[in-house]
């Protein structure tokens, strides 16, 4: 298992350092640099360049940011000058993170149950509002849901506030906005799923030895509906913390979306490969959390350990 | 001996998109204590969801009891609510199925797979429970049953995982064992064992067991009494001498004749089979069901359904062969051939 691990970062750090690579190249080939501003005189345009090391060659440029960054030095940024690149993440990532992972439990647990419901009820009421419920999920945007969320539940029930602050209780709207699509999704395939575990033969072994429902359904439907879900869980969660951007503008959260955004448009090259990379090892991560999950919860998957595969 | 099961003219539908599918038509047959019943008959013929029914098993809807019976110790399973047939299944009647290797739940163990009916049905706290389920493991000859406990099925092959499901199945001492085509999904060497393992744990446990199979073969060794379904009713019913060596019925003496022997010599060297296909149970024929593809089918076959003519003591053919006007046809299955070669020669000597 640890040799698994192990190798598994190994591939990771490989993985990093080919879409380091590769952004690092995509940007320099758009064609202007952060100091384009017309309004620049060339002289101190060039002075700018000199300061942030632009007027090397690029393959100079090149080893000179991988040094830095396997430092852990991912370098300042153009656009927040006297900023480095590190304490923007730092500062702004929690908060799209708070959003981020509420979001997920509520569209796991939430999609889940739905899903279930669904099955058990295959063809009845039940099942078809949950249906409708995962439709309305699915094709309103947040663009939309956000606003009528923050109407309804904040300004004329007045349940919830509609900008966050501290408050646990104001990231509830943007965190619900932000797992809708992704409860539909998980509520559809977990539907799927058990429908699928609920016409295995063990199912009927369950049955046949007078287990009532409620007990086949947690001790041999659940674990065994719920690989496909543990599967989409690792690009889910890095699309949940990445594509806050709606939602944190929506609710007036100053998270690290913005920045995503943003700092593409203004070329601020330290501020794109460091996000980038931020993003693309939290993905990494989730991914192989999610390839270790699977051997917990599916014996015949477990790697190494007595008589696995 | 004791009845302990009394099936009385079970009627069992499935209501589909398409229609009624008639899956059994006013079945009726005993069990006794201690006995193995065979219920043989090919593919479609009613036999499983008959045997299914037994601990209601059939998914409600669509399967519908239309009409009939199942008293087990004079109680109708079928007025039973599911909180009562609950409390059957896995306790007084065990069922094993078809095929082992996706019987199992793969995410369990096998250890807790046995335990479970164990901790259902007779409240035992969870120590006493796996010291039931480890002797359970070693009954059904599972070697290292201490090591084994803790394992998945993925780890078990096809023939050790039938004797997990014996295991399950047999675990609180159920007075009928429903086994439903234990033997087809496993390797002809595993067969023989399962089945001398089942013999053997019935003799131990004092279990009727009710055998579901379309092998022949697997019921000669193993069951006292045969019922030959087809097309959803009982066509023959009688011992295992009765069935094999004096059947009356026209659909027995063609399963018979399709059991590859190696004993009996046949001069083009083919399996012999029997022609044509079952009937459709969403119109089953108003006559007998096998006359489209019966030999010697009259005219009154293809009318009437025949009654369950007494052909022998507790002997029972569904077939109009054996009314007193019907031409006198002869059992022309080899083995009925064999036998009485024998005796005739037996007689000379």
């Amino acid at each position: 298992m640890l040799k698994y691990i192990l190798k598994r970062l190994l591939m990771a750090l490989a993985t990093l350092w080919v879409i380091s690579t590769l952004t690092f190249v995509l940007m320099h080939a758009l064609p202007n640099d952060p100091f384009t501003d017309p309004k620049l005189k060339p002289e101190v345009r060039q002075a700018l360049r000199v300061k942030y090391g632009l007027d090397k060659p690029l393959s100079e440029q090149y080893v000179i940011y991988m040094k830095n960054l396997l430092k852990g030095d991912l370098g300042t940024s153009i656009k927040y000058p006297g900023r480095s690149v590190s304490d923007i993440i730092a500062e702004s990532f929690p908060k799209s993170f708070a959003l981020g992972w509420r979001a997920l439990i509520i569209a796991v647990i939430f999609g889940m149950l739905l899903g279930i419901i669904a099955a058990l009820n295959h063809q009845k009421t039940l099942d078809y509002l949950s249906i409708f419920i995962a439709i309305i999920g699915v094709s309103i945007p947040s663009i939309i849901l956000g606003p009528i969320l923050a109407y309804f539940f904040g300004v004329k029930l007045g349940w919830f506030p509609v900008t966050v602050d501290k408050s646990e209780i104001s990231l509830f709207l943007p965190s619900l906005t932000l797992a809708m699509s992704s409860l539909a999704t998980i509520s559809r395939l977990m539907r799927t799923t058990t429908l699928e575990v609920l016409g295995q033969d063990y199912i009927s072994t369950a049955k046949a030895k007078g287990l009532s429902k409620t007990q086949i359904v947690l001790k041999h439907v659940l674990r065994n509906a719920v690989m496909p879900i543990i599967t989409i869980l690792g690009p889910l969660f890095a699309a949940l913390i990445t594509g806050s951007i709606v939602v944190e503008k929506i609710f007036a959260v100053a998270g690290l979306g913005e920045y995503f955004v943003s700092t593409i448009t203004e070329q601020d090259y330290p501020m794109i490969m460091g996000i980038t990379i931020f993003y693309a090892a939290l993905i990494i991560l989730s991914i192989l959390v999610v390839d270790i999950m699977y051997g917990f919860i599916d014996p015949r998957l477990r790697i190494s350990g007595k008589g696995g595969e | 001996m004791k009845k302990i099961l009394e099936v009385k003219n079970l009627e069992v539908s499935f209501d589909t998109y398409a229609g009624e599918v008639q899956a059994v038509r006013d079945v009726s047959f005993d069990l006794y204590e201690g006995e193995t019943l065979a219920i043989v008959g090919e593919s479609g013929s009613g036999k499983s969801v008959t045997a299914k029914s037994l601990i209601r098993l059939n998914p409600e809807p669509p399967a519908r009891y239309k009409a009939g019976e199942i008293l087990l110790h004079g109680e109708n399973i079928l007025d039973k609510k599911e909180k009562e047939m609950q409390k059957i299944r896995g306790s007084k009647i065990g069922m094993i199925f078809q095929d082992p290797m996706t019987s199992l739940n793969p995410t369990m163990t096998v250890g807790k797979q046995i335990m479970e009916a164990l901790m259902k049905h007779q409240k035992v706290a969870k120590s006493e429970a796996r010291k039931v389920a480890l002797e359970m493991l070693r009954m059904v000859q599972i070697p290292n049953p201490e090591k084994r406990f803790d394992e998945y099925p993925h780890q078990f092959s096809g023939g050790m995982r039938q004797r997990v499901m014996i295991a399950i199945a047999l675990v609180c001492n159920p007075q009928i064992l429903i086994a439903d085509e234990p033997t087809t999904a496993l390797d002809v060497t595993i067969q023989a064992q399962i089945l001398d393992l089942m013999k053997n744990l019935q003799e131990k446990i004092k279990t009727s067991i009710i055998l579901i199979t379309h092998d022949l073969g697997v019921v000669a060794h193993s069951a006292q009494r045969i019922i030959v379904m087809y097309g959803g009713k009982i066509v023959e019913s009688g011992t295992t001498d009765q069935i094999f060596y004096k059947s009356r019925h026209p659909y027995t003496w063609g399963l018979l004749n399709s059991v590859p022997r190696l004993d009996i010599h046949k001069e083009d060297g083919r399996l012999d089979s029997i022609e044509g296909t079952p009937p459709d149970l969403f119109a089953p024929p108003q006559g007998c069901p096998f006359a489209d593809r019966c030999e010697y089918a009259m005219e009154i076959c293809r009318k009437k359904m025949p009654p369950q003519f007494e052909t022998g003591e507790n002997h029972h053919s569904a077939c109009w062969l054996n009314h007193e006007f019907a031409p006198k046809v002869e059992n022309p299955t080899q083995i009925a051939k064999k036998l009485q070669k024998e005796e005739v020669q037996m007689r000379e000597q």
